[in-house]
């Protein structure tokens, strides 16, 4: 049956008042904490290794060498619990309150209500990242002395929008379990489960159950190399964690020289090492680019059609 | 009572198996006060949320101020005012930014907003502690919170789902006093509730529930007669003679039943007190009181449904 009115309708009224409860909660308030702490952190112990070493390219996200503490990897784990943070309570706190049928008795469709509090949450993560990657720039700035240049900014650019990609897919499975489950606890627990599932175990089921779908060839395995079929199908599992296709994403854009992503064919093909101008780092980087942000779209429409079909009565 | 502004015709809605409202009829007319009334569980709220368009019709009609809920719910969204169950609020929030936050979301222009708003909650009594959070408000303060934010609206239909349940006697009589006041603007109020004894008091009209189905419907009265046959009990209580069959002959009795001691129930035909105190005065007795007894929705309800029941039992 068709509906009439726009689905649209009171779409930035939710978006500022979400927008504006997240960053007046205490919760953002813990969330900019970590921001900072993170950051000096991050600024420290990296300055320090590139001061040790040498001050070129990829400046200070990605310094060469083995860092205690890299951005890529502060914000690999930050990044999803701000997501979840800011979504695990997003719909079921809305039962709990027992605001949504009041909120929905007015006339605005549910999918401004959603849409709403999607693009909140995505906007509150966009502001700390923002403030987060600008922090460590500033910081680096005065301790290194050395400007990045043109094409390290763009590199830097690309890294931060990647980065929200990779946040609104942590945020739109948070908000998909807060409307599949009706307390809050449980949407929480099972998020960061999942995160610490995805995060911890998985890359190395991915190695194992790669294995057993396609054995290694022992042709291969004399030759001292991997198993082309073997491990296809070990990176192509491995790629359904999205901190897989973050961390291969980020690495293409900030180590130019990176060969992680074509081992194959560099291996194949005898590829020489040499660093990839900016161009050819963003298409090396597209299909996780892409993965992420189909994934967060995928995630939403799960959510949102969950979400449609919900009763509302409490 | 003319003009007609929520129309259900054979409304019903099925879970799976489980049929919750089945072939339900009624119209609400403008200005009236009509109930839904019935034990929990008995559809009430998803008739309710179905006139809402907030749940899918299984089969049936409604037609609310000639919109269908489910085809055009922004257009009834519009001109209904709904008070959920135990309404909730944003905590930390004063209440003036709740009704700011309705306010925009219901779309009224921003000159409007400070002023609809302020009046509404004026008339809730609500003025005093508008710029609180409302995490500090009792259960009948957000009652009248929720109140208010239908007053804002402007709604021409008030829908309110179990709006006295959990409140004390006192704050309960202040809310059906304002919901008088909504009649009298003009706006047609549908109440639910499962407590028949208070809210038949500002009901014109009401439908009584049970297992999804309307039972019985139309004014008090009305189910009195119908149901209690006769409608009217006048007790008496007075001393001395055979005062039973005094009271009998008295016309218009059609039933005399000794409740205690010197205590005589009547079931008469109309209010027969004038005559019945007459007659214990000439037969001597000495008259102690004399009471009319009201219809009540409780004695209709459950007059109603044990005789279902014995109907059930006898088939």
């Amino acid at each position: 049956m068709r509906r009439e009115g726009s689905p649209w309708r009171g779409l930035s009224v939710v978006y500022f008042r979400e927008l504006f409860d997240h960053l007046t909660s205490v919760r953002m308030l813990v969330l900019e904490f970590l921001v900072v702490l993170f950051g000096g952190a991050v600024v420290y112990f990296s300055a320090e290794q590139v001061r040790n070493t040498t001050a070129e390219d990829p400046w200070l996200f990605a310094p060469p060498g083995q860092t205690l503490l890299s951005f890529m990897v502060v914000l690999s784990i930050l990044v999803p619990i701000m997501a979840i943070g800011l979504g695990f309570d997003s719909i079921n706190g809305e039962y709990n309150r027992r605001t949504m049928s009041r909120i929905l008795a007015q006339p605005i469709y549910r999918d401004a209500l959603l849409l709403g509090k999607f693009l909140a949450g995505l906007s509150t993560i966009t502001i700390s990242l923002i403030t987060l990657w600008l922090l460590v720039m500033g910081f680096g700035l005065l301790r290194l002395g050395i400007p990045p240049s043109a094409e390290e900014m763009g590199r830097l650019v690309v890294f931060l929008m990647v980065t929200i990609a990779y946040a609104g897919v942590w945020l739109a499975l948070a908000m998909l379990f807060s409307i599949v489950f009706r307390s809050t606890a449980t949407a929480a627990l099972v998020s960061l489960g999942l995160w610490l599932f995805l995060s911890l175990l998985w890359p190395a089921l991915a190695q194992l159950f790669g294995e057993v779908i396609s054995p290694s060839d022992i042709r291969f395995a004399m030759l001292g190399l991997p198993t082309p079929d073997t491990l296809a199908w070990q990176q192509g599992l491995a790629r359904l964690s999205p901190g897989t296709l973050y961390g291969e994403a980020v690495v293409a854009m900030l180590n130019p020289d990176s060969q992680s992503l074509s081992t194959l064919l560099a291996q194949f093909q005898g590829r020489i090492a040499a660093p990839l101008p900016l161009d050819q780092s963003i298409l090396q980087a597209w299909p996780q680019i892409v993965s992420l942000v189909a994934g967060m779209i995928l995630l939403y429409v799960v959510g949102y059609v969950v979400f449609q079909r919900q009763e509302v009565r409490a | 009572m003319s003009d007609v502004v929520i129309e259900t015709h054979d409304l019903t809605k099925r879970y799976g198996g489980n049929v919750a409202v089945d072939a339900v009829s009624f119209t609400v007319g403008r200005g009236e006060i009509f109930g839904l009334l019935g034990p929990n569980g008995a559809g009430k709220t998803t008739t309710i949320l179905m006139m809402l368009g907030l749940t899918d019709v299984t089969s049936g009609s409604v037609s609310v101020l000639g919109h269908n809920p489910a085809r055009e719910p922004l257009e009834v969204k519009r001109v209904v005012g709904y008070l959920p169950d135990t309404v909730g609020f944003y905590d930390h929030m004063t209440a003036r930014d709740n009704l700011n936050y309705t306010a925009a979301l219901i779309g009224i222009p921003s000159a409007e907003r400070d002023q609809r708003i302020a009046s509404a909650v004026d008339r809730v009594g609500l003025d005093a502690v508008q710029y609180q959070q409302v995490g500090t408000f009792s259960r009948g303060m957000r009652q009248r919170l929720g109140l208010a934010e239908i007053l804002m609206k402007q709604a021409a239909i008030a829908i309110l789902d179990e709006p006295t349940s959990g409140l004390d006697p006192q704050a309960t009589a202040e809310l059906l006093e304002m919901i008088r006041t909504l009649k009298r603007d003009g706006v047609a109020v549908l109440i639910s509730s499962h407590l028949l004894e208070r809210v038949q008091s500002v009901c014109d009209r009401v439908a009584l529930f049970n297992a999804g189905r309307i039972a019985l419907i139309g004014s008090v009265p009305q189910l009195a007669s119908q149901v209690l046959g006769g409608g009217y009990h006048v007790e008496v209580e007075a001393e001395g003679g055979n005062l039973a069959a005094t009271l009998l002959a008295v016309p218009g009795v059609k039933a005399v039943e000794a409740v205690g001691p010197g205590r005589f129930r009547l079931l008469a035909e109309g209010d027969v007190r004038p005559q019945a105190a007459a007659a214990v005065v000439n037969a001597g007795g000495q008259l102690r009181r004399l009471s009319f007894e009201e219809p009540s929705l409780d004695a209709i309800y459950n007059r109603y449904f044990q005789s279902q029941a014995e109907v059930q039992h006898a088939a």
